[in-house]
């Protein structure tokens, strides 16, 4: 079974030393996983406030300048993880190095039809 | 074979055969309809045939049998009902395995308890399928409606299936995080049933039965010092249920209580519990809070209460677990052990840095320090503002008598 983990974090940058663990860590952990399998999918975002949020209604398409929703914390990346049910899951996305200062929000992936 | 019979098995037997089931089936709701169903075979068949030898294991049989029919009836007959039909037919040819149902029982309580469930529904859930109370019960003694109720436990089914969450026991990494879980519900199940802040009395008294039922069953199959200290603390209280409120349903307080009609038995069995809770390397906080309960307990008269104990007690409670709560209780000790005063000081320091003061206990406290003082305008203050916040009837009945007493 598929899960979706998405990132939250507020925009406040890491102090440099802190930054280059992360990334460091993160790089490791994303092995990791691939190496066990776990892995399907892995982006990271560039910030908010290079989003554009479209909408189109009665026809017309309206865009407006930012995310869509007006909230401190931002999605600022995310994976997807193939595992057997949410307990696994879980664990695996609290051992992902960003969830010591960030919040991971993991959610099960639905089977839809999808291009060949 | 009565039909009284039948009700004493399925009071005694049906959490178990529920439990086994789920993880028969790998569905709640599947195991919920072919555990009734079996119920309903059961009261056909053995009046006329006779009580099998094993009912329990009649009855899981029997379960798995009406699950296969529900699933070939269903109508969509995908692939995945059809692998289910064939793998729950194939296992059917086992013996129903009896050792593993003490495992059954913690897989259910574990799965109502799950962390990623809103604590609300983990509640309405563990007292749904793990105690067994009807979805009306559930609704009467929270005052919701049944609607709410039953939203919110088929929202948390919904949940267990979508997401899968497992019917497994936790991994030994995670179980005290998960073990905390549990008690955090068993706890706020007892309080929902002993703070009586609304609702009726007689349900209420369950709610405190069955958590304590909850945690011996939790403490017989895991080894663990915090339910150890759990179950006595629920124990201590428990105990002392008929003295705290009179013929007319008034508050009985501590001191007034009538100590002769605590439960002397229930005393003793707690006391066995919070030795085993204490025989551990490092109490928690369950283990603190018992063990004041049983400083309590152990007076044969209010005057006779080992205050220095107790407020020992609750400094060990406060580095475990800081709260301003345990600080009001804290502070009320010490009044006891060092007069009025000096508890009086913390409580106003309390309100002086803005906490607890939407808590009718904190007001409750304060006002019965200032009337031990002879501060009467303070203290009918202090009532008045407690008044305001309590709802519970008995409850406010003692605070009107406290302010006319003031007159």
């Amino acid at each position: 079974m598929k899960y979706a983990c998405f990132i939250y974090g507020d925009d406040e940058p890491l102090p440099e030393s802190e930054q280059t663990k992360l990334r460091d860590d993160s790089i490791a952990y994303h092995q990791e996983l691939k190496r066990k399998g776990h892995l399907v999918a892995l982006e990271a975002l560039d910030d908010a406030d290079t989003a554009t949020t479209v909408r189109r209604r009665n026809g017309k398409l309206s865009m407006t300048d930012g995310p869509f929703a007006e909230v401190k914390e931002h999605l600022g990346g995310f994976f997807i993880l193939e595992a057997r049910d949410l307990n696994e899951a879980l664990r695996l996305a609290g051992d992902h190095p960003a969830a010591c200062w960030d919040a991971i929000e993991v959610r099960p992936v639905l089977d839809i039809p999808k291009p060949a | 074979m009565t039909s009284a019979d039948l009700e004493s098995i399925y009071r005694c037997e049906s959490r178990h055969i529920l439990a086994t089931l789920i993880r028969l089936l790998g569905d709640v709701e599947l195991a919920e309809d072919a555990m009734h169903e079996a119920f309903l075979a059961a009261a056909e068949q053995w009046p006329r045939e006779g009580m099998p030898r094993n009912p329990r294991s009649w009855l899981i049989s029997a379960g798995r049998f009406q699950a296969i029919d529900v699933i070939r009836r269903r109508s969509r007959y995908d692939a995945v009902s059809q692998r289910m039909a064939r793998q729950t037919a194939w296992s059917h040819e086992l013996e129903v395995d009896l050792e593993h149902i003490p495992d059954d029982d913690l897989r259910l309580i574990f799965l109502c308890c799950h962390p990623s469930l809103a604590v609300d529904a983990q509640v309405a859930l563990t007292l749904r399928e793990a105690c067994g109370l009807t979805t009306e019960e559930i609704a009467q003694a929270f005052v919701a409606r049944p609607s709410a109720i039953a939203q919110r436990i088929v929202r948390a089914k919904n949940k267990i299936r979508e997401a899968r969450i497992p019917y497994e026991l936790p991994a030994p990494s995670e179980l005290p995080q998960r073990v905390r879980a549990v008690l955090h519900v068993i706890y706020l199940l007892f309080n929902e049933g002993y703070d009586a802040s609304h609702g009726s009395a007689l349900l209420r008294t369950d709610l405190c039965g069955e958590a304590i039922r909850l945690g011996r069953l939790l403490a017989g199959l895991l080894p663990d010092a915090e339910i150890y200290g759990l179950v006595a603390l629920m124990m201590f209280h428990h105990a002392r249920r008929a003295a705290r409120t009179d013929r007319d349903g008034n508050v009985v307080l501590l001191d007034d209580q009538d100590r002769s009609a605590w439960d002397r038995a229930e005393i003793a069995e707690a006391e066995e519990f919070l030795g085993l809770a204490l025989a551990s390397p490092k109490p928690g906080r369950y283990a603190c809070e018992a063990a004041i309960a049983q400083v309590h307990t152990a007076a044969q008269r209010p005057g006779e209460t080992n205050w220095d104990r107790i407020v020992t007690l609750y400094d060990a409670l406060l580095e475990l677990e800081p709260s301003p709560i345990v600080e009001l209780n804290r502070a009320a000790a010490i009044a006891m052990r060092d007069g009025p005063e000096a508890g009086l000081a913390i409580i106003e320091a309390l309100g002086a840095r803005g906490q607890l003061n939407d808590y009718r206990f904190a007001h409750a406290a304060r006002a019965d320090l200032y009337r031990r003082l002879g501060r009467n305008a303070q203290a009918r203050d202090a009532y008045e503002q407690a008044l305001a916040l309590t709802e519970q009837e008995a409850e406010r009945r003692y605070l009107i008598d406290r302010l006319a007493q003031l007159e």
